[in-house]
């Protein structure tokens, strides 16, 4: 039971994340919902490469006869924060120049069909 | 690395078949005798009459620039009769970019709940 | 090793390889001046251009190449594949194809679409790294390698999109494109998660070979194909493709929709390859919810462009509608070969509807590029966009005019152009699965002629307007892009057997036999 703590810890990220896409209308929020989906999905890659009682995968200086974790997720996961972050700053800049033109971070009043 | 006579081939569907180049042709040829029947004229036209100006039940011609019909004033009954639902569609899309993620967590509930249940 | 050695050594890294560089050098070349600048673009896909033939060459002579990055492709493990391959089979050249013309025909037309504004430098890296994400994404093997693809090809896109960032329209496009791509990325990296946490294997052709179609593979299906298929604008979540492609700079649009078709690439490759040995076992055909799909796409693309008023998001509508076709037509494919008790031969309409539904996606990108260039030269020439103001065009753009006659026709299906013979091959063979699917498709083609027979009325027939008496015709340099586009467009058009045979077929029945795919893991080298 202890062991499936990170991945329903997973599960409620990605869900208040959703949540806070879905539901809130402020454009702030809606960009702290993606980060937070973004910590979820990268906790459930992490979470991936655990072995029962292994060391961190390091080669130098490695004790002897011990398992090692997967270091394969590991670098899964650093390239997608470093891809996260990317996204996040164009998002915001974006946002930037938007609240300059209409002073407004409402969602709703960027609207679509009517011209 | 093409022959030349595979460039003219008919394709094949299966249940009938498509040669551009025979419809060309047939094009060009009934075309051309259309053409030359129209072309003959009809005795009864004079031009320069009453008969060759533009009826527009009894009211006057305006000028020529306000007679242009604006593009969202045609097909003006098909846009009326299926009132019901445009009026759902434009509702649907309202531009907030919350409601497209709405959209897309349903579509990936009811595809879910299909392929875990069925 | 002379160069032509090395070229076809190292063909597939150079596909990506040269883009990337050039995008990396063009803000060098650009303080030398602006014409050597644009000269280097073009030539640099033109270079591509070429090793892609190349590439094509071989692979049609003897079947997929795989490229291994680093090593050679004895020196890599079996049981565990530890590097990055690109996999090219026939339906990744056929993609690649049509991402080359598109970029192609969009450096030539941003000469004389932009003119004299500024940060063009800026412009043409981003539409150089776009260039890179679509040729990485289909080219690839390996399923994280294909996120890091859809990654940077957002990002550029997104970036081009709010090109014109005096306008709040095209910041706010821009920002609601990113943040649907995100979310739709960041839900392919969970899939992914799930079927490498199971398989300890990121190769597709790996997965494909153990895959079981176990309860979270079936998860990790339905993710994969609900997000590839928002960022590909299937109805109900193609509500960001209008903003996104009626407010970027008219050959931005173009590329994009080589974009959007690269996302409709990896819901194929992920249906038909990667589970293509399980695709038999589930109870509910993946093929009909497809064709469900392609038909909800094509009404509500056809209804929503009835109504609308502004020239490229009237477009935009019209694009969505042409994406169900591809759908319908690979759905209705997928439902014969899914069925183990059906056998293939005995039911040849398949094969037929696979074949139109690929087939359309080559036509649907030249078509669409060449109405959303017609609607960037008349931007550029009247500086209006909603279609009310506009008329009587026709006198002063003769060129103009007839590129979107040439359009209108191959976009509704009509002969002698592409579009029709891509959708007789949907509607003969939908017609076989079930009449009424056969008989949606065509009347949303007859919708969408009378959809753009309006546009031609209200923008280039009528009466001379006094506004538009100082309007020209389109730079030189628009003409000749549109005019590539028109010649592909005819060229299709007059010999459809031509390029059935040898670009259609072979891409189609490498997506029906997937041992094809995997025939370095399991032949034996």
């Amino acid at each position: 039971m202890i062991a499936n703590i990170p991945f329903i810890a997973v599960a409620l990220l990605i869900i208040v994340g959703l949540y806070a896409v879905i539901f809130r209308k402020n454009l702030i929020k809606m960009l702290i919902g993606i980060t937070i989906i973004e910590s979820g999905v990268n906790l459930f890659l992490i979470t991936l490469g655990y072995r029962e009682g292994g060391v961190a995968p390091i080669f130098t200086s490695a004790p002897e006869n011990t398992i090692m974790m997967y270091p394969v997720p590991q670098a899964l996961t650093l390239t997608s924060i470093v891809i996260g972050v990317a996204v996040l700053a164009l998002m915001l800049s974006f946002i930037i120049h938007m609240y300059r033109h209409t002073k407004s971070l409402d969602a709703r009043t960027f609207g679509g069909d009517d011209q | 690395m093409i022959s030349l006579d595979q460039l003219f081939n008919t394709f094949d569907t299966g249940n009938g078949f498509w040669n551009p180049l025979l419809w060309v042709i047939a094009f060009v040829v009934i075309f051309l005798i259309l053409y030359i029947i129209i072309g003959m004229g009809n005795n009864a036209y004079k031009k320069g009459t009453s008969q060759t100006q533009a009826f527009l039940s009894g009211n006057p011609e305006s000028e020529k620039e306000a007679m242009h019909v604006k593009s969202s004033n045609l097909y003006w009954g098909w846009t009326e009769s299926m009132k019901w639902i445009i009026d759902a569609l434009k509702s649907m899309h309202t531009g907030n970019v919350g409601d497209y993620i709405l959209w897309f967590v349903v579509f990936m509930g009811v595809l879910l709940l299909f392929v875990g249940l069925i | 090793m002379n160069i032509m050695d090395i070229l076809v050594t190292h063909g597939p890294a150079l596909l990506v390889a040269i883009p990337l560089l050039g995008a990396f050098l063009t803000p060098l070349i650009s303080k030398v001046n602006d014409k050597v600048r644009n000269l280097f673009v073009i030539c640099t896909i033109g270079i591509t251009g070429i090793i892609l033939l190349l590439v094509a060459q071989q692979v049609f002579d003897s079947g997929p190449i795989t490229y291994v990055f680093g090593s050679n492709l004895n020196m890599v493990q079996k049981d565990t594949v530890i590097r990055i391959l690109f996999e090219i089979d026939a339906l990744s050249i056929f993609m690649a194809f049509i991402s080359i013309i598109l970029a192609f025909a969009a450096s030539i037309y941003s000469w004389g679409f932009l003119g004299k504004e500024t940060g063009q430098d800026k412009y043409y890296t981003l539409l150089l790294l776009m260039t890179t994400g679509m040729l990485g994404m289909v080219l690839t093997g390996d399923l994280f390698n294909f996120f890091v693809f859809i990654e940077i090809t957002s990002i550029a896109s997104a970036a081009l999109i709010a090109f014109w960032t005096n306008k709040v329209k095209a910041v706010e496009a821009g920002f609601k494109y990113i943040f649907v791509s995100t979310i739709g990325a960041l839900f392919i990296l969970f899939a992914l998660a799930l079927l490498y946490g199971q398989y300890d294997a990121l190769n597709i052709a790996k997965l494909a070979d153990n895959i079981t179609f176990s309860y979270l593979d079936k998860i990790a299906l339905i993710l994969f194909i609900s997000a590839l298929a928002m960022k590909g604008g299937i109805v109900p979540m193609h509500m960001w493709l209008p903003d996104a492609y009626g407010r970027a700079p008219a050959s931005v649009s173009l590329v994009l929709v080589g974009a959007t078709q690269a996302s409709l690439y990896g819901v194929f490759r992920v249906l038909f390859t990667l589970y293509g040995n399980v695709i038999t076992l589930p109870q509910i055909s993946f093929g009909w919810i497809l064709i469900l799909l392609g038909l909800l796409t094509m009404l509500v693309g056809v209804i929503m462009a009835m109504i609308q008023t502004e020239f490229k998001r009237l477009i935009a509508y019209g694009a969505v509608a042409e994406l169900g076709y591809m759908f319908l037509g690979v759905g209705t494919g997928l439902t014969i070969i899914a069925n183990p008790d059906v056998a293939l031969s005995a039911a040849p309409f398949a094969f037929e509807a696979m074949k139109g539904g690929i087939f359309h996606i080559i036509n649907d990108a030249l078509d669409v590029g060449l109405l959303f260039m017609v609607a960037g030269a008349v931007y550029y020439a009247t500086k209006e966009t909603s279609l009310n103001n506009l008329g009587g065009l026709a006198r002063n753009m003769k060129y103009t005019t007839i590129f979107f006659i040439i359009g209108l026709f191959a976009i509704s299906g009509l002969p002698p152009m592409n579009g029709f013979a891509s959708k007789l091959l949907i509607y003969e063979s939908t017609y076989q699965l079930n009449p009424i699917l056969s008989i949606i498709a065509i009347l949303s083609s007859i919708m969408l002629l009378a959809v753009f027979v309006k546009i031609f009325q209200s923008v280039f027939l009528g009466p001379k307007m006094k506004k538009f008496e100082h309007v020209t015709e389109a730079p030189k340099s628009m003409l000749l892009a549109m005019g590539i586009i028109a010649a592909i467009i005819i060229f299709f058009g007059l010999f459809p057997d031509l390029i059935i045979t040898h670009l259609v077929e072979p891409a189609a029945n490498a997506l029906i036999h997937p041992e094809q795919y995997l025939q370095w893991l399991t032949g034996g080298i």
